[in-house]
């Protein structure tokens, strides 16, 4: 007799695998149960438990772009090394741990073979830091709102800046962010030095496109500075180009009407952000370049820029001192001198209650 | 592939920092069709514009999100990514993985997609990169078999993410990878069926170092701390003075209250804990010999944001201490009701922060039944510009009605 053909049962809803089901032995049994850290090599830590117990930690960069192929690369080292675990980190660095400190050299030979180097770790005892990896966005690899490439700009300054995750030569940290747009999926606002792709013209409307794919009031009252009106007659919609500032928000609500402007398009660096409360509280970024060229495929003019501030911080800065307190010990007007960043009037901000920027006392420096 | 046909591209292949150029070389060798995606990027990189066409609603039966749908507007000349969606995949909390599970979503992901993934997006999820419509639910149902789930997009709560926590941090003031797990499994259905006036973000950071970027990058930040006092271990303290930390410099010179002070005789620590910000400083240089006291907790801060709309937002302390045991159930009882409110009140694409700019932090307290505290603001406001509720005043009385009947003689 022929059966029935059975619909399997649906599964859905179970969200991620249980984190517990994914912790090598080591981690398990001393899960909230670590003495102290610390820091081997750069790109090396070790976290003594408790028990006694030691887990080692060997630190990778990581382009966040991974090719399965390469996944399954990592995992025949993580079989080999680490009794089939891995892990990576908020900041798109992988991990590997180890019980075993003799196989740590093997270890890291392998990884560097296989293109991966390891360092961005920091030794706050001994106040010395290297970079991390820079937290950022997908660009023209897969996004449909990038003012700029994402990760071509990201390869371009970690290799002007590779010492700098290999050694531990830094006097604070320092988190560089980029996003592609000021969407900021990479919410890098917060950021020691942070990259944002930005437009400097309106949106082009193509009223057809309107017609058929935008809802027209929701995108008028979306815009921030009230730079669009209803064209009902024509249903479109109107741009006060005076008014806009070009953020692309009604873009991402309307695909009728892109700011794309190859030439036009560019970077922004923000700078002084942190995150951290230690010493100093965190702080969002402060804007110190509004424009650079958008400039593929290696950005010279962008890479220039971030190494001259992370260097000149980097000479000057006292030991732990980031950037936000770097220029709190210096202030502003003697960090536009040293980084030889011009101070240009786009820096004053005109947006919203701009003055709490202002500065309201004679206490400045010549 | 040959360099001259991807001149530009190729430029990014070299250099020591690894190059996802040669991810996707490395990818399009197993996948032929991922050259065009090779092509397009040439031609992004030459053009300085995006190929990737706005939109277009793809999904997976039941659920609302999870998945981006991405077309190209070269696919003509690119067929192999003329459809090109992401599915996210919801991370396990920490990143942590067997290599068994790793090679399980490798496995699937090479035979329903690209071959290409990021590890990890931006906030949390696997990224898997790249796919046609027609494999998006055959792929959804083997990863649910290999026991993964999408993660959060568009309107909805997104993929809850937490720092590495307990697990491998002697910070961690509660339990970040647990508190991330049961948010996630409780809000299962917020998060796969947007519903809301726009997006939504939990993390959670063990400690005020806070390497998940929890005050910035979420409208609920939960930022482990604690109360009492700093525990010190005298020993460890002489051992690193006598290794060579100088503990004058770089421990008490940068502590932000100057609450610390050293006897370099003693090579002993005192700390005035009522006068502590638990900026963490002295415990971060001095990990053997100072850890955060034994009445943990953590902070909660509403609001961090992106720019769009109104502007960046560094998350507001709301709630300045609940105690670990209490955490999970005050965490899921005020999240509630900060949606509700939000969902209530709230406008298309209008974050919550941008909401309680626009309607006030009291009418937001009162929503949420929080009740003020010093310690949520920098300091009190400077304008005395503020809102009265009936219950606050006496009787109204009429100015025009005194008059009257005084000129009256009354």
């Amino acid at each position: 007799m022929a059966s029935e053909p059975v619909e399997e049962e649906y599964i859905s809803d179970i969200g991620p695998p249980y984190f517990r089901d994914m912790l090598p032995p080591v981690i398990k049994n001393n899960y909230g149960k670590w003495k102290y850290h610390e820091v081997l090599k750069p790109g090396v830590l070790v976290h003594v438990a408790e028990s006694g117990d030691k887990v080692y930690t060997v630190r990778a960069a990581n382009p966040r772009l991974l090719s399965i192929y390469t996944i399954r690369e990592l995992c025949d080292l993580a079989d080999k090394y680490c009794d089939g675990y891995i892990r990576f980190t908020t900041r798109n660095n992988i991990e590997f741990l180890l019980t075993d400190e003799s196989k740590i050299d093997d270890l890291i030979k392998e990884v560097e073979e296989l293109g991966f180097p390891i360092g961005g770790t920091w030794d706050a005892t001994k106040a010395k830091y290297s970079l991390s990896n820079i937290v950022h966005t997908q660009g023209w690899i897969h996004c449909h709102t990038p003012a700029i490439d994402a990760s071509g700009v990201v390869k371009s300054i970690m290799d002007a800046l590779f010492d700098h995750f290999r050694n531990m030569d830094l006097p604070g940290l320092c988190r560089i962010s980029l996003a592609c747009c000021l969407n900021m999926c990479g919410a890098v606002h917060a950021s020691d030095i942070s990259l944002v792709g930005v437009h400097r013209t309106p949106p082009v409307v193509d009223d057809d496109a309107v017609r058929r794919t935008c809802e027209i009031p929701s995108t008028v009252s979306g815009c921030p500075t009230g730079a669009l009106r209803p064209d009902m007659k024509n249903k479109t919609i109107k741009v006060d180009e005076s008014k806009c500032m070009y953020c692309g928000n009604c873009y991402t609500m309307c695909p009728g009407m892109p700011c794309f402007d190859p030439e036009n398009g560019g970077v922004a660096i923000l700078v002084g952000g942190k995150l951290s409360d230690a010493r100093a509280p965190s702080r969002l970024s402060k804007v110190v370049v509004p424009w650079l060229p958008n400039n593929p495929p290696r950005w010279p003019e962008v890479v220039d820029t971030i190494k001259t501030i992370l260097e000149t911080w980097a000479a000057d800065a006292k030991p732990h001192e980031r950037i936000a307190e770097w220029i709190d010990r210096i202030g502003w007007e003697k960090f536009f001198e040293k980084t030889g960043i011009e101070f240009k009037v786009q820096l004053i901000d005109d947006f919203r209650l701009p003055r709490h920027t202002f500065r309201t006392t004679t206490q400045f420096k010549w | 592939m040959s360099d001259e046909e991807f001149p530009l591209l190729s430029e990014l292949k070299k250099g020591p920092w690894p190059s996802f150029v040669k991810e996707i070389e490395k990818t399009a060798e197993h996948k032929p069709e991922i050259k065009d995606l090779l092509k397009q990027l040439e031609r992004s990189y030459e053009d300085k514009i995006t190929y990737w066409k706005h939109g277009g609603i793809v999904s997976v039966r039941g659920y609302g999100g999870g998945v981006i749908g991405r077309y190209s507007f070269l696919a003509k000349e690119c067929p192999g990514i003329a459809e090109f969606h992401t599915m996210r995949v919801n991370q396990p909390a920490g990143y942590f993985y067997t290599t068994e599970a790793l090679r399980k979503i490798c496995d699937i992901w090479e035979e329903y997609g690209s071959g290409l993934t990021n590890m990890h997006g931006s906030t949390g999820d696997i990224i898997l990169l790249g796919t046609i419509t027609k494999n998006l639910q055959p792929c959804f149902n083997a990863l649910a078999k290999a026991g993964f789930d999408l993660g959060g997009s568009g309107s909805a709560l997104r993929t809850p993410n937490a720092c590495v926590g307990p697990a491998r941090c002697e910070f961690a003031c509660y339990d970040t990878l647990e508190l991330c797990y049961d948010l996630t499994m409780t809000y299962q259905d917020e998060l796969h069926r947007p519903m809301w006036p726009y997006k939504f973000k939990f993390k959670m950071s063990g400690c005020p170092n806070d390497c998940v970027a929890a005050r910035a990058r979420s409208d609920f930040g939960i930022i482990g701390t604690w109360k009492d006092e700093i525990k010190i271990d005298q020993e460890q303290v002489k051992k690193y003075a006598e290794e060579g930390v100088d503990i004058q410099k770089q421990v008490v010179e940068h502590c932000p209250t100057k609450c610390i002070e050293y006897d370099p005789e003693k090579k002993e620590i005192k700390i005035d804990n009522e006068n502590c910000v638990r900026c963490m400083h002295c415990i971060n240089v001095l990990p053997k010999a100072l850890r955060p006291g034994d009445e943990k907790g953590a902070c909660i801060l509403l609001g961090g944001k992106a720019p769009i709309l109104e502007g960046p937002v560094m998350g507001w302390v709301i709630v300045p201490f609940i105690p670990a045991d209490e955490l999970a159930d005050f965490v899921k009882d005020l999240a509630e009701k900060v949606w509700d409110w939000w969902d209530e009140n709230g406008k298309y694409r209008e974050r919550v922060a941008e909401l309680v700019e626009r309607l006030g932090m009291m009418n937001f307290l009162e929503a949420v039944e929080l009740e003020p505290d010093p310690r949520m603001v920098k300091h009190p406001r400077e304008n005395p510009f503020f809102f009265w509720r009936e219950e606050d005043l006496k009787p109204r009385t009429d100015p025009w009605k005194i008059w009257r009947e005084a000129e009256k003689g009354l």
